[in-house]
């Protein structure tokens, strides 16, 4: 009997979790390690934190999935991997923290045959001064919805300003509100959540209305509009082949949404955060409301040999990210090529440990690197999200359950990111019959110059539109996800 | 026109296109976007396929 531990139950070791427990059965053990007690549907935390959705309308509790399935559910931080065993044992195991009620702290070795890292990211808030706490978590001068309780708390606060506009309007104080969203650091990812909440809240604010008391603002890394940390892509309309970048400063103007961009947020206070562009500038951005991303970094394991000392650096890159067979050593962005991208995600060192989703590191950034005069890095990180960590979470349990059944030796399953597209709906309003949402596909995701010359990208298979259908789509993608998460009939039909 | 008003407030939105009021229309018009659906959600489809 074979055992395969994933830590994090997310999108992608979810998927990792449930498929290979389907295709190994009863024979083998798959356990899954997570510090949460609920899965997250993280594209719908938008529309809790305008309050068009409740908390309970995005999570559910893994303990009774995990049970229904077979899988040995541990409610635990995962903290060290022990890779080839430790004094008296081969035994690779890790080493876990409990997280459930009751039990919290309680320290366990959990031996391993294969292990998947699915952890997703560190939400980095200390990055950046003012954002965090100090001690890893949000602080209090900002709001996230990067996970459904900060969406929960981000709602009440913009509620709490809405009224303030509204009673402005009704005093007649000409008292306006400034609302500000986007990326709290020149290395984040993740702009496509935060074009999503911006235009949810505008959409929201008209509704409530309050548009004409409040100013809202963008900032973000992305060195164009439009970028969404993908080098921004090119569709095909009205007989021309058009920027991303054209359509998505249409809809800030159509909006009145004016933009920061090029910009590295480097300190936030109470009301205000100090920001460098990339010519080297320096500004300052007051603010009622803001909404800023957080970098995103691995989740900080360390790794100890045999003998008890650190190899750390041999699994993980310096940002926490866990290596995989990408092409690190790949050098300056003329010399980026489509094969530097990973393809079985398994780690170069050790072949029963495999990375997915956003737990693997990138070999560089897809969009253009660009850096201010003074040294200042700002440009976007490269997103993963829900399709690829999906089809990739597929293809390594793939991978492992044919490990365990044929041996080590086996052909693995390939599924890389220049060779998959992916589907995103973004949503700019909630509304059955007057929301909106732009619904997108870019194939292949990280762009393939040599196969795809000019635009990296296959222009038959990626198209944006903006319009009620994509928000029909996204919708229907909330609750189908959510079916699928939780196992219920014809699971395995919807596709990642 | 009202659409077109947004071109005045800064530099930024003058340099770009904002759509007018049939494109803004069509946007939220049942009958269009149920069309549109159809059509997304096969290009949609099709670039799953690819991908798995």
């Amino acid at each position: 009997m074979a055992r395969l531990v994933v830590m994090g139950g997310g999108v992608s070791g979810h998927t990792t979790a449930t498929f290979a427990k389907k295709w190994l059965g009863d024979e083998h053990e798959v356990v899954v390690v997570t510090p949460n007690s609920h899965w997250n549907w993280i594209p719908s935390n938008i529309w809790v934190g305008v309050g068009q959705m409740k908390k309970t309308d995005v999570v559910f509790p893994l303990a009774p999935v995990y049970e229904k399935a077979g899988i040995d559910y541990r409610q635990a931080l995962a903290k060290e991997i022990h890779p080839n065993g430790k004094e008296g044992s081969d035994k690779p195991f890790i080493v876990i923290e409990s997280t459930k009620e009751g039990e919290s702290g309680q320290r366990e070795e959990l031996e391993y045959d294969y292990l998947v890292n699915a952890t997703g990211p560190k939400l980095n808030f200390d990055a950046t001064p003012g954002l965090g706490n100090g001690k890893g978590q949000m602080g209090t001068n900002t709001v996230s919805v990067c996970t459904a309780d900060h969406a929960v708390h981000a709602n009440l606060e913009l509620q709490q300003l809405f009224e303030k506009a509204k009673k402005a309007k009704k005093d007649g104080t000409g008292e306006r509100q400034k609302i500000l969203v986007g990326t709290a650091h020149g290395m984040c990812t993740c702009q496509g959540a935060a074009f999503e909440y911006i235009f949810n809240i505008e959409h929201e604010a008209t509704k409530a209305g309050v548009r004409d008391m409040l100013d809202i603002k963008w900032i973000s890394n992305e060195a164009f509009l439009g970028d969404f940390g993908m080098g921004g892509l090119h569709m095909k309309v009205g007989g021309y082949t058009v920027s991303s970048k054209l359509f998505a400063e249409s809809l800030y103007a159509e909006r009145n949404v004016e933009w920061i961009i090029g910009a590295h947020t480097s300190k936030v206070e109470d009301g205000k955060i100090e920001y460098e562009l990339l010519d080297g500038t320096k500004h300052e951005e007051t603010f009622d409301f803001a909404m800023l991303i957080p970098p995103f970094a691995g989740v900080g394991f360390k790794a100890y040999d045999k003998d008890g000392s650190d190899i750390t650096d041999l699994l993980f890159a310096p940002n926490g990210f866990m290596k995989v067979d990408a092409k690190y050593d790949a050098g300056a962005y003329e010399n980026w090529k489509a094969s530097d991208w990973p393809s079985t995600y398994q780690n170069p060192s050790f072949s029963n440990i495999f990375a997915t989703g956003i737990a693997f590191a990138p070999p560089h950034l897809i969009s253009k690197p660009m850096s201010s005069p003074n040294g200042t890095p700002i440009n976007p990180t490269p997103p993963r999200t829900g399709m690829p960590a999906g089809i990739i979470g597929k293809a390594v349990a793939h991978s492992v359950c044919n490990m365990i059944k044929k041996g080590k030796d086996v052909t693995l399953h390939r599924a890389s990111m220049a060779e998959m597209g992916a589907a995103c709906v973004a949503s700019a309003g909630k509304g059955i019959l007057d929301g909106s949402a732009a619904a997108m596909t870019v194939y292949p995701v990280v762009p393939d110059f040599e196969k795809y010359p000019g635009t990296g990208r296959d222009t038959n298979y990626t198209f944006g539109e903006i319009g009620l259908a994509g928000h029909w789509i996204k919708h229907i993608l909330h609750h189908m996800f959510i079916w699928k998460a939780k196992l219920k009939p014809g699971w395995t039909f919807i596709p990642e | 026109m009202k659409e077109e008003e947004n071109f005045a407030l800064n530099e930024q939105f003058n340099l770009t296109m904002i759509p007018g009021k049939f494109a803004r229309k069509m946007r939220t018009c049942k009958i269009w976007q149920f069309f549109r659906f159809m059509v997304i959600n096969i290009k949609m489809l099709i670039v799953v396929s690819k991908s798995h």
